[in-house]
Order: C-alpha cells, then sequence, then structure tokens
C-alpha cells in the first residue's frame, strides 16, 4: 500500500515537474507545477511530516503558486515570445548534460549511504511522547532553531518592504 | 493524519460512510441555503419570497437545480477547453475536505486530526486558484477582471484571518478541533477573545465573496465576475461550492469561538450537542444574509485599505496581547 | 517503509528537472518555477533524512526553507513585473543592459 502511494505520488511529482518545464504556455507550466507540489505534499505524508506536509499545500501549492498565476495573468503572459525550434536544440544538449552531473551527485551520495546510521533522538517514539510531530517541531523550533526564526522574520521584513519599493510606481 | 493515509485499519468503514454523509449533507445544506437566502431576502425586503414550490417555497430550489442540470452547457468558442470544464470540479473538490475534520458533535467527527485546523486553511486556498483558473479560462475581460480582484481580495484577508485563528490556537496549545472545543466548556472564546472572533467574522465574509466584500462578482460592474460565462451545472457547481463554503466557515467560527457543541456557560439543557452545533453554525448563516441586504458594496480601494491598514496591525496587536497576558497573568 | 534511496532517486530527478529548465527556458518567470523546483527537491531530500536518520532537525530546515522561498518569490515576482513594465517583455534575451 505504502509502496503504491509512492509511486503514485512520485510519478505525479515527477511527471508534471516535466511538464512545467515542456509545456510552451505558462499558466499552463503555472498549473502542473501546483500539481508537483501538491502531490509531493503527499510524499511528505507518507515520510511521516504532517506540518511540513501541509506547509506544502497551504505555502507552496496555495499562497506562492496563486502569487505566480496572479503577476502571469496579470501581465497576460502569451506563449509566443519563445522560440520553439532552438527550445528543442538546447533540450537536447541540456538534457544530457544535466543527467550527467546529478547521475554523478547520486551516485556519489548512494556510496556514501552504506555508513549512515539513525544518529538522532528524535525517533517515533520521541515524536509520540512529545504529542505529535506538530508539536515536537515547535518544541525544537522555538529552542535549537530560535535564532534563524528570528532572522527570518527579519528577512520576511525586508523581503516585503524590498517588494513595496520595487512595485511603487514612480511618480514625475 | 499521516494514519489517515497509511494505516489500513478498521477505520476504512467509518471513512468511506463519512464521506458518503458529506456529500449528501454538502447537497442538501447548498439547497436549504439558497433558499433560506431568498427567504431573508424576501422578508427584508417586505415580500415573501419563493412561495409556489412546497410549503412556503421549500422545494423551490430542487425544481431550480432540475432545471439547471438540464440546461446546455456552453463553452466558449475562444476559451481554453480544458481548463474551462476542470475549473468547476476544481472548485468543488476542495471543499469537501474540511468536513472531514469539522467537530458536528463529541462523537461526530469523522477523523479527529492533530492538524485539523491548518487542513481547513490549506485547502480552503484551492477555490481561489480554482476561480482564478475558470476566470482566465473563460477567456473574458469580466471573467478575468473578478478572479484577479478575488484573488487580491482573498490574499489580503487571508492573513487577518490566520492571525485571529492563531490567537485561540495559542490559548488552547493546539490545532485539534476536538480540544479546542473542549477547552470552551465552561466559557466560549467570543467573551475571553472579542476582538478575534470578530476579525475572523469580517474576513471570513470576505473570504467566500460574500457582501459587502463581494467586488469579485459585483454585478453592476463585472456583469458576473469569474462566472459570466458558465452556464447551466457547471455554474451550479461554482454556485454549490460558494454555500458550502458559507457553511464551513460559520462551522468552524461556531467551534472556535462559540463553543462548538457545547451550550452556553456549561449548560447544555439536555440538548444534544450535534443540535447545538448547527443551530450555532445556521444563525451564524443567517448573520451573513443579514449582512448582504443590510450594508452597501465597498469600493476596491476601500475594501484593500480596510485589511491592510485596519484590520492586519489589529489581529497582530491582538496577538501580541494574548501572548503577553497568557505569558505573565 | 519506503527505502531512502527512492526517495533520494525522486529528489534528483526533480532536481535534475528544475537545472534543464533554467538551461532551456528563456521566459523568466517560467525560469523562476524552475528555481522553485530546484528548492523542492532539497527539501524532499532533507524531510527523507530526517526520517532516516531520526532526526527532526531536517524538516525544521525545510520550515526555513518554505520561509525564504515565499520571501524571494514575492521579491522576484515584483522585480519580473518591474522588468515587464519597462521592456514590455520577459524573454531573458531580450533584456540585455542592466539600465533599463
Amino acid at each position: 500500500m505504502e509502496l503504491f502511494l509512492f509511486v503514485t505520488f512520485s510519478a505525479l511529482t515527477v511527471g508534471s515537474a516535466a511538464a512545467v518545464v515542456w509545456h510552451p504556455h505558462p499558466v499552463k507550466s503555472a498549473l502542473f507545477l501546483i500539481l508537483s507540489f501538491f502531490s509531493m505534499g503527499g510524499l511528505y505524508l507518507l515520510l511521516q511530516a504532517e506540518f511540513i506536509a501541509l506547509m506544502q499545500v497551504l505555502v507552496y501549492a496555495g499562497a506562492v503558486m496563486v502569487l505566480f498565476l496572479f503577476v502571469i495573468m496579470l501581465l497576460n503572459l502569451k506563449p509566443r515570445g519563445e522560440d520553439r525550434a532552438a527550445f528543442k536544440v538546447r533540450v537536447r544538449w541540456a538534457v544530457p548534460l544535466v543527467l550527467f552531473f546529478v547521475g554523478g551527485v547520486l551516485t556519489a551520495v548512494t556510496g556514501a549511504l552504506a555508513r549512515l546510521a539513525p544518529a538522532g533522538s528524535h525517533g517515533p517514539d520521541w515524536v509520540a511522547a512529545q504529542g505529535g510531530n506538530i508539536r515536537a517541531l515547535g518544541r525544537l523550533l522555538f529552542t535549537r532553531g530560535l535564532l534563524p526564526f528570528e532572522v527570518t522574520s527579519v528577512l520576511l521584513l525586508v523581503a516585503v518592504v524590498g517588494v513595496m519599493v520595487l512595485a511603487k510606481k514612480e511618480r514625475r | 493524519m499521516t494514519e489517515a493515509v497509511t494505516n489500513t485499519g478498521g477505520d476504512w468503514l467509518r471513512l468511506i460512510v463519512g464521506l458518503i454523509l458529506v456529500l449528501i449533507f454538502s447537497q442538501l445544506n447548498a439547497l436549504f441555503l439558497v433558499w433560506l437566502e431568498r427567504k431573508v431576502a424576501g422578508h427584508i425586503q417586505l415580500r415573501y419570497g419563493p412561495m409556489e414550490v412546497g410549503p412556503h417555497g421549500l422545494l423551490q430550489t430542487i425544481v431550480d437545480g432540475i432545471k439547471l442540470v438540464g440546461k446546455e452547457l456552453i463553452t466558449p468558442f475562444k476559451a481554453d477547453k480544458k481548463l474551462f470544464v476542470i475549473a468547476p470540479v476544481l472548485v468543488f473538490m476542495p471543499v469537501l475536505v474540511p468536513f472531514l475534520v469539522l467537530p458536528f458533535g463529541p462523537e461526530l467527527i469523522i477523523r479527529d486530526m492533530n492538524v485539523g485546523l491548518l487542513l481547513i486553511f490549506a485547502f480552503s486556498t484551492f477555490s481561489v486558484l480554482a476561480i482564478l483558473v475558470g476566470g482566465w479560462a473563460s477567456n473574458n475581460k469580466y471573467a478575468l477582471l473578478g478572479a484577479i480582484r478575488s484573488v487580491a481580495q482573498n490574499v489580503a484577508y487571508e492573513i487577518p484571518l490566520l492571525l485571529s485563528v492563531m490567537s485561540v490556537v495559542l490559548m488552547v496549545h493546539s490545532f485539534k478541533f476536538s480540544e479546542l472545543v473542549m477547552a470552551q466548556q465552561r466559557i466560549w472564546f467570543i467573551f475571553l477573545q472579542p476582538v478575534a472572533a470578530i476579525i475572523y467574522f469580517i474576513c471570513a465574509t470576505a473570504e467566500t465573496n460574500r457582501a459587502p466584500f463581494d467586488i469579485p462578482e459585483a454585478e453592476s460592474e463585472l456583469v458576473a465576475g469569474f462566472h459570466t460565462e458558465y452556464s447551466g451545472m457547471r455554474f451550479g457547481l461554482f454556485f454549490l461550492a460558494e454555500y458550502t463554503n458559507m457553511f464551513i466557515v460559520c462551522a468552524v467560527a461556531t467551534s472556535l469561538f462559540l463553543g462548538g457543541w457545547h451550550g452556553p456557560f456549561g449548560f447544555s439543557l439536555g440538548i444534544p450537542g450535534v443540535v447545538w452545533f448547527l443551530a450555532k453554525t445556521y444563525f451564524l448563516l443567517f448573520v451573513l444574509m443579514w449582512f448582504r441586504w443590510t450594508f452597501p458594496r465597498v469600493r476596491f480601494d476601500q475594501l484593500m485599505n480596510f485589511s491592510w491598514k485596519v484590520l492586519i496591525p489589529l489581529s497582530m496587536l491582538n496577538l501580541l496581547v494574548t501572548a503577553l497576558v497568557l505569558k505573565f497573568v | 517503509m519506503v527505502p531512502l534511496h527512492y526517495y533520494l532517486l525522486v529528489s534528483a530527478l526533480l532536481f535534475a528537472i528544475g537545472v534543464t529548465g533554467v538551461l532551456v527556458r528563456r521566459n523568466a518567470i517560467v525560469i523562476f518555477m524552475s528555481i522553485e523546483l530546484m528548492l523542492n527537491a532539497a527539501n524532499l531530500s532533507f524531510v527523507a533524512f530526517s526520517r532516516e536518520l531520526q532526526d527532526l532537525s531536517g524538516q525544521l530546515f525545510v520550515f526555513f526553507v518554505m520561509v525564504v522561498a515565499a520571501a524571494e518569490v514575492t521579491v522576484g515576482l515584483a522585480i519580473i513585473v518591474t522588468l515587464h513594465r519597462n521592456w514590455k517583455t520577459i524573454h531573458v534575451d531580450a533584456i540585455r543592459m542592466l539600465k533599463g
């Protein structure tokens, strides 16, 4: 059952990710990306990361992609403007190149996997004792991750101000 | 939550029965709400509303539904065919998910998940997406304008909505609906968090695109907004989704602020919890309809300013005060 | 339980697709979406390793990646909107000068 779900979700994720790159129309690309992110949420569920799975749906599939679609529709982008023939030539060059490098990294990592052993103390029992994934994560976030947490809040503030400055029309 | 996916234990039957009940309930609820809306509108305007079919016109919406099913499905010539067809389905699917976690009564939760509240908000963003897709695929400027307005509005009002909900979550330390409701056995959270409750309800009105925040489908400016080009049952699905959405936001408001299945101040008066729950939810729905026929539609800039300049600072302040009180009192 | 290297394979494929997208597409928004794909590929392996090593820090990291990605998307999209305003296109080959 779990393997079946894994295969379904990962096929959806990878398949629609490929469609993002392949499809000439930006709106369709964005919609495929939503599908990809959504099924990736399913993968996170299989990995027992409930909070991350929901955040994936809420933040990525929801907020971020709505923003993407919004901008694409606002600018009214059309598929034309991109040379399809040149695109296919580039694909022919890029795919073997990328597969070569990523395959290399993957083999290197898989070689090192044999030496991997569970080192952390956050097994399923510990998570259950904390009262579930979300509480365990929260506890960790406000102890070990407190400094990064504060820094990201500053980052978000900077992003808000930056976007305001960028998007504002210059008045002459 | 994880168990819901991987555990194949004896709970499957419960899930399937629950799903069927949800489907039936959401349809009946939408039919009833449409009738109620027309009745409320009628009585506010000193007329009777539908009276012909059934007692007090109670069967009117069923007849209307049959009429909708029988109508021709028109797809505009220049529309994006696939997306145009998918959008109504896309808008209807996610509104069924929240029913999995809504606490109708102490024993009447299909799945009492640890992350129940988050699940509802995660899936509520999908209806915006569907509106955007439908509006864009219609290839109609009114539809696209309506969809874009809808997104801008939903993004703006989602922030104070979540912030006001967070101040309740902060008090209970849980996203689990059963725990959120149990914490209100003695006193409802509307008395402890009046600001959050009001902000939530305003934002919920805006999230469901209801008057006075129905800018995305303002008929005097945009024909019918994002569903201008939709006809027949495709339009019907948008309509059903809208009314189901209204039920969901009111049900969440009931379980977060009005004590869910509990009676006021611990007195249940011998009335079963599910009756309390539904009574409060339908009262809130009535208030939503009351809003619609009382307040005129706001302008778009007023709408955005109100969220960004009033609601968001206020809800942040509320959250801060809640945190300080919980810490030091 | 699905073994770790299955997840790593999916993650690697996603990353490869993301890199390919950046290399072959010329539409700034699609390039941006491909970058998001790469970020997500990294997230997936973080969570997979987090389960394998029984250490929740991996999930914590994903949380931060999501926050940073959200901030990055808003700023990036604002830049794209400004580009479109100045150049009337977001085709990266057409935008050759830094000064608008």
